[in-house]
């Protein structure tokens, strides 16, 4: 499979006042063209933070460290100039963020702000731009496209809004798009309603997604991959049946047992206890350890390298090691 | 943020420590106002209107006195109006912002209309017009000056007390049917303390702003008392002769006024956990 | 958008009548005869018969109970008699009106001054925060807070007229002269001294403005369309920071109002403010009701005027959705 997207030993860290916070530390993965891969962890497992390293957005007090690599169809984009990224932005790879009403400017009509993107990459009319604005609306299934492209973000329903948000994203058909947390501000409804619509875009642009989420039940039947984050640590990775029905690492184990399933019975929901551990002074071996129910002592000492089960599907755990 | 990491933070920025000291240095010197050499308010027509001495640090003024002993003592005066001011302010400005937040409902909608009339009007206008009419004392002044400001204390006060309000603890204390004065006076004020604080700071430096507007005047402080606004009315009369008059006194409404907001605003951002990130 | 004027004419309406009351009641209950002038043999050899004091506190409306002064003296104040000084007997309304562009003309001066130094600083603060930059621009705003305008226009009078003797250190008007120039090279340092702290208060508040709009998520979103940086600064950040301005100008009203008294009297600028030291020096009530129920008229009405361009300016109030304290 061609990769659109390499991420080799990716480090961010934030300089604060009670210390560096080392939101995401030494990670790599890769994204295979025209899949679905989905980033799940905990909030403050740094899933946000990797996807804002690939768009180029961390911003001071954060800090990409030199050993990190990001490479976009083999191009290493952290060494981009600002030009470069400008047009990278956009063009190659969109965002949809979380919360479409702080992401959308309150006093800037939708049509200006889909306009907005495509003049900015490509040397078309108003008229024309506006015209690709209403097809794009469209296309992410909002009624009256013509007369909304006038109306500002809070005239329209919240999930209205995040149908906007992933028009503005799709515009100029990137061949990544990163979904933030699209829907966890939805309605439940809603929710799947989008996520169809997602979907089915992706299959007919034949796009490659990164969908942020801490809820793996709406991974279930849209995540090709899937890529199980914790404590700024790559713990699991694998394909979607690799990670339901063949997890490996104790994390993943307990994440999929915390998610309620149609076919459930009289089984109870199981709450991982305790909470991660601190990120400005994270420890040095596996920070899921003290919450793990298999802890063994080499655990605390040491992180374990990543062990491969089968063709792509990696874990970072002792317990696999000892098997080798 | 807990206690430690913000005395941590405030002892770490040198413009809160440098204003701090220069507080303590000005509230020293105006303690210690009796060590001059001379009575503030002796007159000795021989020596009036003198520049820069060894014997008067300061020069003298229109009728003789020591600049600098003057602006030692007038320091007493407005800092203690300012203060006295402050503290009234602040006392009135808790009450009703803890209660019209805690309440709400009408008593909420009553305060805060109250609140805006009081925000719509010049206050300082208002004060010279009261002024003018009351008994000219110390008491008044205070009392005046309080009166018109306790609403920005109220409305700081009232929106932190709405979101305590919430937390689970005040809601837990309800719920064990602790009366409504208690969970304020016990649970909510001790938890608005910082922002109280800093409502203070920038409180004490307003009203030692208005004072010495007001005393320029001719509203505030009464002769033979001086203050800081009231040594440059005189002074205006006589800056063509003998400008070091002015430069004293004023200088040091600047430095004092500066020092409180500079605190009041440096503790504001430590306090918001939204600048800290 | 009509409902929210309708809110704000009737929540004006309210204030206004509250602050009449209030400072009918005070000067109502205050010590002193204002006829004192009269009666006082101590001040005039000529003294007035009780008779002709009747007829001069029926004519200055001082008679009846507190109900019926109140009444009287609001319903005239509504057809626009404002009453006669008791000072000089002339009309109050005539006397103010003559000194009102003076003030007036001060303020405006000032406001725009204000702005117009304000937005630049503001921005560029905000945008370079915790720069040099900002530094200078923060330390010189904190500077401006604290300054006592009455002192800063002594000391610049000290160096501007007594010693380099550039500008006139007080009046509007030379003696025999009439020439506008005339008139703007005294107000120079007037309308230095007023804007000095309002320019602060904005400086401040812009920059806190920028800073908080620079970190919003629309910002991002902006940039991550591929949006250079100078164009996400002026096509989505400004209008947002610059927006609040508005309201802020609005509720900055009544700092100039009583900043421009003060200047006044520093300067001995004929506006308003001197005419109400004098009043107010002379219990001259009618004339110093009158000047504070102006300055209310003009401070209500400029915050009014600031609500509704900021709503005028803002699609999310044009549209009729308020939100809470802009």
């Amino acid at each position: 499979m061609e990769k659109i997207l390499e991420v080799r030993n990716l480090s961010v860290a934030f300089e604060t006042y009670s210390g560096k916070v080392q939101a995401v530390r030494d990670i790599s993965f890769d994204i295979e063209k025209g899949s679905v891969t989905a980033i799940v962890g905990e909030s403050g497992c740094g899933k946000s933070v990797t996807s804002k390293a690939v768009m180029g957005l961390i911003r001071k007090p954060g800090k990409i460290s030199d050993e990190s690599e990001i490479l976009f169809q083999g191009e290493n984009i952290l060494k981009y100039t600002e030009k470069q990224w400008q047009s990278y932005r956009g063009q190659q790879c969109s965002i949809v963020f979380q919360d479409a009403l702080t992401a959308l400017n309150p006093t800037m009509n939708i049509g200006k702000q889909i306009t907005e993107k495509i003049r900015v990459h490509k040397k078309v009319s108003k008229q024309e731009a506006w015209q690709e604005g209403i097809r794009m609306l469209e296309l992410v299934g909002i009624p009256n496209a013509q007369m909304r492209m006038k109306q500002y973000p809070h005239e329209f329903s919240g999930g209205m809004r995040q149908r906007v948000m992933i028009a503005i994203a799709l515009t100029l058909n990137p061949k990544l798009l990163i979904a933030d947390e699209p829907t966890t501000a939805l309605d439940v409804t809603i929710q799947a309603d989008i996520l169809e619509m997602m979907k089915g875009i992706q299959k007919t642009h034949g796009m490659s997604i990164i969908l942020i989420t801490h809820d793996l039940g709406i991974v279930a039947n849209f995540a090709t991959n899937i890529i199980v984050m914790y404590a700024g640590k790559v713990m699991e990775r694998g394909s979607a049946e690799d990670i339901f029905y063949s997890p490996a690492h104790p994390y993943t184990e307990a994440l999929l047992k915390a998610v309620p399933r149609l076919d459930m019975e009289d089984e109870q929901l199981e709450t991982i206890e305790g909470a991660p551990p601190n990120m400005a002074n994270p420890p040095t071996g596996c920070p899921f350890a003290d919450r793990c129910r298999k802890r063994m002592d080499i655990c605390k000492q040491e992180f374990p390298q990543e062990t491969e089960l089968a063709e792509g599907h990696e874990v970072c755990c002792w317990l696999w090691k000892g098997e080798r | 943020m807990d206690r430690k990491a913000m005395k941590k933070v405030f002892f770490s920025n040198k413009m809160t420590v440098v204003c701090a000291i220069l507080l303590l240095i000005i509230i020293a010197a105006a303690i210690l106002a009796p060590l001059s050499p001379y009575d503030p308010d002796a007159s000795s027509v021989a020596e009036k209107l003198q520049g820069v001495s060894s014997a008067h640090i300061l020069g003298t003024d229109d009728i003789g006195r020591d600049t600098f002993t003057r602006t030692l003592y007038g320091g007493r005066v407005s800092l203690m109006v300012g203060f006295a001011a402050m503290c009234v302010a602040v006392i009135i400005g808790t009450f009703i912002g803890t209660i019209s937040g805690f309440m709400g409902g009408m008593v909420d909608v009553v305060c805060m209309r109250i609140v805006d009339v009081f925000m719509s009007v010049p206050s300082l206008l208002f004060i010279i017009v009261v002024y003018a009419f009351m008994p000219r004392n110390m008491v008044t002044l205070v009392l005046m000056l309080a009166f018109f400001s306790w609403t920005k204390v109220a409305r700081v006060v009232r929106a932190q007390t709405l979101t305590l309000k919430e937390r689970d603890f005040i809601l837990a204390a309800q719920a064990l049917g602790v009366s409504k004065g208690a969970i304020i006076w016990k649970h909510i004020i001790p938890n608005l303390m910082p922002q109280i604080i800093v409502a203070a700071s920038l409180s004490i430096a307003n009203a030692i702003l208005d004072e010495s507007a007001l005393s320029f005047l001719g509203y505030g402080v009464q002769l033979p008392m001086a203050s800081w606004g009231s040594m440059l009315q005189t002074a205006q009369k006589f800056i063509l002769h003998n400008p070091i008059m002015a430069v004293a006194p004023g200088t040091m409404i600047l430095v004092t006024v500066l020092c409180f907001n500079v605190l009041g605003d440096m503790l504001q951002q430590i306090l918001d956990p939204k600048l800290m990130k | 958008m009509k409902n929210f004027i309708i809110k704000r004419v009737a929540q004006m309406a309210l204030v206004f009548v509250i602050v009449s009351i209030f400072s009918f009641l005070i000067i109502y209950f205050s010590p002193g005869d204002p006829l004192y002038l009269y009666t006082s043999p101590a001040v005039s050899s000529y003294k007035m018969t009780d008779e002709q004091l009747d007829d001069m506190r029926e004519s200055l409306g001082l008679n009846g109970n507190i109900v019926q002064r109140y009444a009287n003296w609001a319903g005239k104040m509504l057809q626009g008699d404002w009453g006669l000084s008791i000072s000089n007997h002339q009309p109050v309304k005539g006397q103010i009106l003559d000194k009102l562009p003076n003030t007036i003309g001060l303020m405006g001066a000032s406001l725009i001054l204000s702005i117009l130094v304000a937005i630049p600083l503001g921005l560029l603060a905000g945008y370079y925060k915790n720069s040099w930059i900002d530094n200078v621009i923060s330390g010189i705003s904190y500077l401006g807070i604290s300054l006592p305008a009455f002192w800063f226009g002594i000391m610049l009078i000290i160096v501007f007229s007594l010693n380099l003797g550039w500008l006139p250190s007080s009046g509007m008007r030379s003696i025999g002269v009439t020439s506008t120039a005339d008139v703007i090279r005294h107000g120079i340092l007037p309308v230095i001294v007023l804007s000095v702290n309002n320019t602060a208060v904005f400086v401040r508040y812009i920059r806190s403005n920028t800073i908080e709009q620079k970190e919003e998520e629309y910002v991002m979103t902006a940039v991550s369309k591929g949006v250079g940086q100078m164009q996400v600064l002026k096509g989505h950040v400004l209008k947002n920071c610059l927006l609040p301005i508005i309201t802020m100008v609005g509720m900055n009203f009544g700092t100039l109002i009583t900043g421009s008294f003060i200047v006044e009297s520093v300067f001995g600028w004929p506006g308003l403010g001197t005419l109400c030291m004098s009043a107010i020096n002379s219990r001259d009530y009618t004339m110093i009701m009158g000047i504070t129920m102006l300055a209310c008229t003009v401070l209500l009405i400029g915050n009014f005027l600031a609500d509704i361009l900021y709503g005028f300016a803002d699609p999310r109030i044009k549209q009729g959705k308020e939100k809470q304290n802009g």
